[in-house]
């Protein structure tokens, strides 16, 4: 891939993965990811904040995506069995940033999620990815997932993949 | 043998039941409110939270919306987030600096020191109006420990020391793994929802039994990182570790340490950079406090439980956890992360990243602590006419210490809240017995 990256060839990638995450192709997802990548879910008070000083919902480094990964993938990962039904649907893709191999994007999203007796909710908000621009397309470096709401309330826990 | 509707406590019979009815019925919830939130200590916000003159946050403190705020003399407040003259909040903002509270309905406004200072047209109020009488309400008892803030809506109940109890030493060992004494705040709250009865989340935040199964990924987690969970005969943890009744409905969990804490002791999830920051933490500890008490602070984990909503976790790192019931089955819950103040950055690092290994709604480990709750809840409130009945009885035929895993420290916030809930002092003789 040239390191003129279009937008089409982001959206692309945004799309990928939210069908491999609805899939819940966890080790499909992997693939997505550099050996070094963050996944950060910052706190609703504090949606810019540094995970270094600011308490986050979710700032997994690459082994802790490994440890969730795992877990998620074991029927005891109560909160996620049976695994809740999403759909993810993203707009508003844009490029922020783009510098030799590193194309910073941003993309809206709603992910809607359903648990048996009508539990689940929309979770909604802006990711801001950090990828990396190898031969066969992207590495995700780091994927800030921001939310809209204030609080995270009735939506509960973070227990999938958002 | 008492003779509560809540609870069976016969503790010569070896017999202790819950009426499950206490977890469902909204009218034992108004109940509670006047008999339990309204007559207790209930924790406000910490002293870090606002540091300097001016400084406020708003939140909901037994079910009142308030402001907490640090006045231009420099001492903490809490005021009522309500306008004397219609009512309205006068305060919106989740935290910030003011000179003024301003209700934009039709401008009144106070100073940070809770006075009316500005009534437009106040030349048609008759002369017996009178400012001085209207300022922001105050709760009627609002005392500290260690930088702790609790408010009490209940004059005649005794003061904040003397209802903590024994509860004070477990926050002191809290507090003294920071250097000078003070602890923080750390920027970012956690706020959800749980369906679940709020005394659900009393019982499970020191609750050790359902460890081993509840949290088995969790377990696995640590293991694939290095840290020894395997269990010896007779434990259903790593390590041993005790409840403890601390006096007026406070206990806790007492455990020797397993896994890793950001107070001197390092696992490799931390990672080999933080290794020498760990270990010089843990040295000025032995320096500051000696061997014996260093290794108390360092090497113990404590789940404390101060009646009735807060929970200090001292584990994987400090969560401070409070919450408050929506309905029978609904709470929201409100998690800090606490931290000595002037922690170095690689230290406040370890500490939010181990935090973040277990605790949270984005943890390895609370998520499945909110859906055994909301399973709970599931499970037993249409069912409560052919199921009645708890059973609550781990530990209670042993003489002596009692473990993590048994329920004498959910026997004793049971026999508190009982108490309270009938008047009676049945319960405290029940306790005496155990």
């Amino acid at each position: 891939m040239s390191t003129n990256v279009t937008r089409a060839e982001v959206e692309d990638f945004f799309y990928l993965e939210a069908a491999l995450l609805d899939d819940w192709d966890l080790d499909g997802w992997m693939n997505l990811l550099a050996e070094d990548a963050r996944y950060l879910v910052p706190p609703n008070d504090v949606p810019d904040g540094d995970p270094d000083t600011t308490l986050f919902t979710i700032a997994d480094d690459i082994d802790r995506i490994r440890g969730r990964v795992k877990r998620l993938k074991s029927p005891d990962a109560h909160a996620e069995y049976p695994p809740s039904r999403t759909r993810r649907l993203i707009t508003n893709v844009r490029i922020l940033e783009q510098d030799e191999n590193i194309v910073v994007a941003t993309a809206n999203f709603s992910v809607h999620r359903f648990r048996r007796g009508g539990k689940g909710g929309a979770y909604v908000g802006k990711y801001v990815y950090r990828l990396n621009v190898v031969s066969d397309g992207f590495r995700l470096l780091e994927r800030r997932v921001i939310l809209d709401a204030e609080e995270l309330g009735a939506l509960g826990a973070v227990s999938f993949i958002l | 043998m008492n003779t509560s509707p809540y609870i069976i406590d016969n503790p010569a019979q070896n017999d202790f039941r819950l009426n499950r009815q206490t977890l469902v019925d909204p009218d034992i919830l108004t109940l509670e409110k006047a008999r339990i939130f309204d007559r207790c200590w209930i924790y406000a916000g910490h002293e870090s939270e606002v540091t300097k003159a001016g400084d406020f946050v708003t939140r909901n403190v037994a079910g009142r919306p308030v402001i907490l705020a640090r006045d231009s003399s420099g001492g903490l407040r809490l005021f009522l987030n309500t306008c004397r003259h219609r009512g309205a909040q006068v305060c919106r903002e989740r935290a910030g600096n003011t000179k003024r509270f301003f209700c934009f309905y039709h401008g009144w406004s106070y100073d940070n020191d809770g006075k009316l200072v500005a009534v437009p047209g106040d030349d048609a109020y008759p002369e017996s109006f009178d400012r001085s009488e209207l300022g922001l309400t105050e709760v009627p008892r609002f005392e500290e420990y260690r930088g702790f803030w609790f408010a009490c809506f209940d004059s005649t109940v005794p003061d904040l020391e003397t209802y903590l109890a024994d509860a004070k030493d477990y926050i002191d060992l809290v507090v003294e793994q920071s250097p000078d004494g003070r602890m923080e705040i750390i920027s970012g709250v956690q706020e959800y929802d749980i369906a679940a009865n709020w005394k659900l989340l009393v019982e499970n935040s020191f609750d050790d039994y359902h460890l081993h199964s509840t949290h088995s990924t969790w377990l696995e987690y640590m293991k694939d990182a290095g840290v020894d969970t395997k269990v010896p005969k007779g434990l259903l943890l790593p390590k041993r570790g005790i409840g403890k009744d601390l006096g007026n409905g406070n206990a806790v969990i007492d455990n020797v340490n397993f896994r890793g804490r950001p107070v001197a002791s390092w696992i490799a999830i931390y990672g080999e950079e933080a290794k020498p920051a760990v270990e010089a933490a843990k040295a000025e500890l032995v320096e500051r406090l000696g061997e014996e008490r260093a290794e108390r602070v360092s090497e113990t984990n404590r789940n404390l439980f101060i009646f009735p909503n807060l929970m200090i976790n001292d584990g994987s790192s400090v969560t401070i956890r409070t919450f408050w019931p929506k309905a029978s089955n609904e709470m929201q819950v409100t998690a800090w992360a606490l931290g000595p103040v002037g922690e170095s950055p690689i230290m406040r690092k370890v500490r939010l990243d181990s935090f973040l290994t277990f605790y949270g709604p984005g943890g390895l480990a609370t998520p499945d602590d909110v859906e055994a709750l909301e399973q709970v809840q599931n499970g037993l409130t249409s069912t409560v006419k052919e199921v009645p009945w708890s059973v609550m009885t781990r530990g209670i035929a042993k003489d002596g210490e009692q473990l993590n895993s048994d329920e004498l420290h959910l026997r004793t916030f049971w026999r508190r809240w009982n108490a309270l809930m009938t008047g009676d002092n049945v319960s405290a003789k029940a306790e005496a017995a155990e």
